[in-house]
């Protein structure tokens, strides 16, 4: 019950950290962990966030492209893992059911964005009064609305009964749980196909395939390959600096900007 | 006394900074950021105009239409406090300039935030806080979230006291070449992580069996030939050496997966990559594709493909 209490806040900063992504706390790897945490489930629900975490380590809203509400697939998959009992080797099947509740949640956000549209409006009308609190107060209002839009299905998931959610989950046969899971690995591309859609340009391809390759050396950690990352940027555009005048026309696009930048040097 | 200028303390300053974390609180689909904005200009707009005129006119300025990436505002936040405080100490600054100011620095800065942050920074802690936390190591989440933000936190009060410090001047670095190299570079960083982690982290594995090939004797541990006592165990730990030694069965299998293994590690996974960029390229939603995914592993593995 307590617990149950402790859950509902948790669902209800992560819901305020999804619009504001700032705390990061919507993130698996920090959400998951803490129902864990007050739950009891403190290692398994670890895991089942660095598994959603690799899932979703490329959601971001930009443009057209919307994600899955990251906070909700959070909060859902590890209540449904807790409520099943915690066990490993339901991970994968928690997050197959999360994710299309995930998407469904982007529903509940649209709403809320939509409402703020009204609140936005109540602010004008606070500040005509000139007063500082008034549009405080509903910035505010707006924001706990943002954490009611996970909280309150979480609440709705609290309230399945777990002897219910662990019949369910042991009643899926092996060939659709494994199946998820297997999905659940191929699922980890979506998210970097979206990043490399807005980052790539002709320029940082090459960037791409050492990255690539170097990656099958297991002993490189993921620092070691940051670092070799960074320095081979460094090194990239301090000899482009270098570069004088005669690289100017192989990279033509890339140097949009820089006729700007050289009206500026001139000053 | 009216000449006394009023000047932002540091602490409002950081008080600015730290409410500056709801910008995006009252998101809405008209202004966007609006609400957030005004709600971090609060504290300065408190101490710099006492009449109820001034106040009202002010909070109007910035419940104007904003958007940006929402640690980037911090620079920008950053100047429209230096232009306020000149302003009510004075200063022929109408309107207008302030929202222009806002409006064109929005722009290129969000335009730097999303590469940096969204595309290299976020993807390369939390992989490696989420690789740390899948073998249940709680160091994962903890080092996520404190890099996280002390990093956030150090950018946002740094860059917000540089453009206080620089008020208006900072439009002409907004435009200039620095931003752009820095974008660049990010963008560098990034893809070099993103081959790295499709290569690691995207998992895909074809199970059909190619061939089995009979090994020849003494190429695979002969089980009915061991002792039949502890140090079996130890004898064949010996002789498999963690799979450099020699084979656990009499025939070699060889998966779809091996073979493709030799060609490149991690092939299917960045076929699979270049599929879903092809697809989103095409307009279909990433929600259809994940969802899709699922259906294609449930039915690759009843078949038995996957």
């Amino acid at each position: 019950m307590i617990a149950g209490i402790f859950v509902i806040i948790i669902a209800f900063i992560a819901g305020m950290g999804g619009v504001l992504d700032e705390f990061q706390c919507h993130q698996p790897l920090v959400a998951c962990t803490l129902i864990g945490l007050v739950t009891g489930h403190l290692v398994p629900c670890i895991i089942l966030g660095g598994s959603l975490q690799m899932i979703a380590l490329g959601w971001a809203n930009i443009g057209a492209a919307v994600a899955p509400d990251i906070a909700l697939a959070s909060v859902a998959s590890a209540i449904i893992f807790v409520q099943g009992g915690g066990q490993s080797k339901d991970v994968g099947t928690a997050i197959a059911i999360a994710i299309p509740l995930a998407v469904a949640g982007l529903f509940l956000t649209m709403i809320v964005r939509t409402i703020s549209v009204a609140i936005s409006h109540i602010m004008d009308r606070e500040a005509a009064k000139g007063s500082i609190r008034g549009v405080n107060t509903w910035q505010l209002i707006a924001l706990s609305l943002q954490g009611l839009r996970i909280a309150i299905p979480a609440l709705a998931l609290l309230s399945i009964p777990s002897t219910l959610v662990r019949e369910f989950l042991s009643s899926m046969p092996s060939w659709l749980t494994d199946g998820m899971t297997i999905g659940g690995g191929m699922v980890v591309a979506v998210g970097y196909a979206m990043v490399i859609n807005m980052i790539a340009t002709r320029e940082v391809w090459p960037f791409f395939i050492i990255g690539f390759v170097l990656a099958a050396v297991s002993q490189l950690t993921l620092i070691a390959i940051g670092a070799l990352g960074l320095a081979l940027t460094l090194l990239y555009l301090q000899l482009e600096g270098h570069g004088g005048s005669g690289n100017g026309g192989s990279n033509g696009g890339q140097s949009a900007g820089d006729p700007l930048g050289d009206i500026l040097d001139d000053y | 006394m009216t000449e006394e200028k009023i000047k932002l303390s540091k602490r409002e300053r950081f008080n600015a900074c730290m409410r500056s974390t709801f910008l995006q609180g009252s998101w809405n689909y008209e202004r966007m950021q609006n609400g957030g904005y005004a709600y971090a200009m609060s504290p300065a707009i408190k101490k710099l105009y006492k009449t109820k005129e001034d106040r009202a006119a002010a909070l109007k300025r910035h419940l104007e239409f904003f958007n940006t990436h929402p640690y980037l505002a911090s620079p920008i936040i950053g100047v429209t406090l230096a232009l306020e405080e000149e302003k009510a100490n004075g200063a022929e600054i109408d309107d207008q300039a302030i929202t222009g100011v806002k409006v064109g620095m929005m722009g290129p800065l969000a335009g730097v935030g999303d590469p940096v942050f969204w595309f290299t920074a976020r993807p390369i802690i939390a992989g490696l806080g989420a690789s740390l936390a899948l073998s249940g190591n709680l160091m994962g989440p903890i080092l996520f979230f404190v890099i996280w933000n002390v990093l956030r936190i150090a950018f946002m009060w740094y860059t917000q006291e540089y453009g206080y410090k620089l008020g208006t001047r900072i439009t002409d670095d907004a435009s200039g070449g620095l931003l752009q190299t820095v974008t660049r570079g990010a963008s560098m960083m990034g893809m070099f992580i993103l081959g790295t982690l499709i290569e690691r982290w995207v998992s895909i594995k074809f199970t059909p069996v190619v061939s089995k090939t009979p090994l020849q004797k003494g190429a695979y541990i002969e089980w009915d030939k061991l002792p039949n006592n502890v140090h079996a165990i130890q004898k064949v730990l010996q002789e498999w050496d963690m799979g450099n030694g020699l084979s656990l069965t009499s025939t070699k299998v060889t998966t779809l997966q091996d073979n493709l293994d030799q060609l490149i590690p991690g092939l299917a996974a960045l076929l699979l990559t270049l599929l879903c960029m092809w697809l989103l390229k095409k307009n279909v939603s990433p929600i259809i594709i994940i969802l899709g995914l699922f259906i294609v592993g449930i039915l690759g593995h009843v078949v038995g493909l996957l």
